[in-house]
């Protein structure tokens, strides 16, 4: 597909014709979709994937860098997914239903539903203990195993 | 598993050169690669066309072309060339799909969130453009990205209550569907072939799973300069898989009731039913958040108007009463997911209501039914000819064996098989019988 340095480049005629269809079809649906309230329907739309690519993936990056840091420093880099695996579920959890979690829809939830809204934090930190303390009870589980290899390793007979 | 280049053999003047996300070497992590992305590529092209289609049938679920009071989109133009009457059977119709819908898409989340970080190193590729062709899919990444994390945010604020979106839900879901349905088959016409031969080719290969050449399809997102691995790529697989699971077992209870229902501890209407006895089961809205007092819809205060071409009525509950009664077992179900099983409801027939108005057995026609409820969408809501002639749709006016309560719609509630929630119009002043 590449062309020789200096000619301009078109790229594949068919995948110019398949872009042609789906930018109509998206050009279609986005005038209705984008309606009277147009710059605030766009800035949704281009804002959340500006905010999940330069804010929520840097942040997880970096805080899973950090995690595997500090281990590692300690030499334990291993451990690594004892922190990782509850942590990340713990955040997923909090990220999908964080106005609940939050509670900041807690007394509009409550007058329209009857349910109480209050109880989605702790039930979040309750799961959120469970995770740890499973991933914990492996880690200790894995280590002892470690240990018992150790000792009952057969001395190397020369 | 995963086995990098053979490390160490960088030239040492490398590792001290800055780096920007925009050169390849930036990207560390060892479980990027075509494999990773084609295995989470593949589900997605499965789920979310699922998610299309129920999303659809949904919309097609309200009868928005019957009438402009179930139409949230009257601009929809050519996109609501497949609607058709939702029928009213299996009564559990829409339960299932917009069950499926919903639950599958919370599930979904972590599959999309692990496929956009497994391609993120694309986004800072430069040159911008190497071609006409590559420009044009570059836009269409910002249509497929940004169109995906509207549809699943709105959809996941929407199920909490939380409408911080800019409008009303339905057409932003509807078109934002559009927007991000027409990038997502392009997207899958370039890619979909590429992903099946990767997959293929790992299979027959001795590691699946286990690549290491850039030169490769698909291997410009394999790290040059991978930091020593945490976990092997099934292993971070698995745990992509695990963030599912998890979502799915704490929000599938949702469309059931009991035990059940109380597995589904972070789902809005999950948990605990909101109440114990005949009426316990789940509120949509509340008499109170909708403006109903008790002075309405009291025995003096309440009566029902019957209208049709000719004939005009009005029943107080008591008249309603003496007229024959009939049981449904009906399910609600809502387009936040959420279902509660059969409920068993007793009231008149709307074809026995039409009756009155002058309308021969067989030859009902569609209803406009209006609610006391004085603001809110779909204080009105029509239904089409076959819901009103399924025998099973009534004007409820007890459920489980005794009297609505006020949340559930006292004096007079619509229940209509397989329709949506919002279809089953509740503290009922008004019904409108005729061609719509």
């Amino acid at each position: 597909m590449r062309r020789p340095f200096g000619k301009p480049a078109l790229g594949s005629p068919l995948h110019i014709l398949l872009f042609a269809c789906s930018f109509a079809l998206a050009g279609y649906a986005a005038v209705r979709l984008l309606g009277d309230d147009w710059f605030e329907v766009a800035l949704w739309f281009v804002g959340l994937a500006v905010l999940h690519d330069l804010v929520l993936v840097p942040l997880y990056a970096g805080a899973d860098r950090a995690v595997t840091g500090a281990l590692d420093g300690v030499g334990h880099r291993e451990w690594t997914v004892y922190v990782r695996v509850p942590a990340a579920l713990s955040a997923l959890l909090l990220l999908v239903w964080f106005p609940l979690i939050s509670g900041q829809v807690a007394d509009h939830y409550r007058s329209a539903t009857v349910l109480s809204g209050d109880d989605f934090l702790s039930r979040w930190l309750l799961i959120t203990a469970v995770l740890f303390g499973g991933s914990a009870l492996l880690l200790v589980r894995r280590l002892r195993r470690l240990r018992r290899a150790t000792k009952e390793r057969p001395p190397v007979a020369h | 598993m995963v086995c990098g280049p053979v490390r160490g053999v960088f030239p040492a003047y490398r590792r001290g050169m800055p780096r920007s996300p925009s050169s390849p070497a930036f990207w560390r992590s060892p479980l990027r690669g075509p494999w990773f992305t084609s295995v989470l590529g593949v589900v997605l092209l499965g789920g979310i066309t699922v998610l299309f289609v129920t999303g659809l049938l949904s919309y097609a679920a309200y009868n928005p072309d019957l009438s402009p009071v179930n139409d949230m989109t009257p601009d929809k133009g050519l996109l609501g060339f497949y609607l058709f009457s939702w029928p009213t059977d299996p009564s559990w119709l829409y339960r299932l799909t917009q069950g499926v819908h919903v639950t599958l898409g919370i599930v979904l989340i972590p599959v999309l969130l692990a496929k956009l970080w497994s391609v993120v190193p694309k986004l800072f590729t430069l040159p911008p453009a190497r071609s006409l062709a590559h420009a044009l899919e570059r836009i269409s990444l910002l249509l497929l990205v940004g169109g995906a994390l509207f549809e699943f945010t709105t959809g996941v604020l929407n199920v909490q209550l939380d409408y911080v979106f800019p409008g009303s839900f339905y057409p932003l879901h509807f078109y934002g569907a559009w927007v991000f349905f027409a990038a997502f088959v392009a997207h899958a016409v370039l890619r979909v072939p590429m992903a099946v031969r990767t997959l293929r080719r790992m299979k027959d290969e001795r590691h699946p799973g286990d690549e290491r050449h850039r030169d490769e399809e698909g291997g410009e997102l394999v790290a040059p300069d991978p930091a020593p691995p945490t976990v092997s790529r099934r292993g971070a697989l698995g745990f992509v898989g695990g963030g599912s699971l998890l979502l799915f077992a704490t929000t599938a209870g949702h469309s059931f009731d009991g035990p059940l229902r109380e597995t589904a501890l972070l789902a809005p209407h999950g948990g605990a039913e909101p109440g114990s006895g005949p009426a316990g089961f789940q509120i949509n809205k509340t008499a109170a958040s909708r403006g109903i007092s008790a002075s309405e819809t009291s025995g003096e205060a309440w009566r029902l108007v019957v209208e049709g071409p000719r004939r005009t009525v009005r029943l107080s509950r008591a008249e309603l009463l003496r007229l024959p009664l009939h049981s449904s077992a009906l399910p609600i179900a809502c387009v936040e997911g959420w279902s509660t099983s059969d409920q068993w409801w007793r009231g008149v027939r709307l074809r026995d209501l039409a009756a009155l108005v002058g309308y021969e057995e067989g030859a009902a026609p569609d209803v406009l039914v209006e609610s006391l409820q004085r603001h809110g969408a779909f204080r009105r809501a029509a239904l089409r000819d076959n819901q009103v002639r399924d025998p099973r749709s009534l004007l409820a006016l007890f459920v489980n064996g005794e009297d609505l309560t006020p949340d559930h719609g006292y004096p007079a509630r619509i229940i209509v098989p397989a329709a949506p929630g919002v279809l089953n119009t509740k503290w009922v002043a008004r019904m409108t019988f005729g061609d719509l």
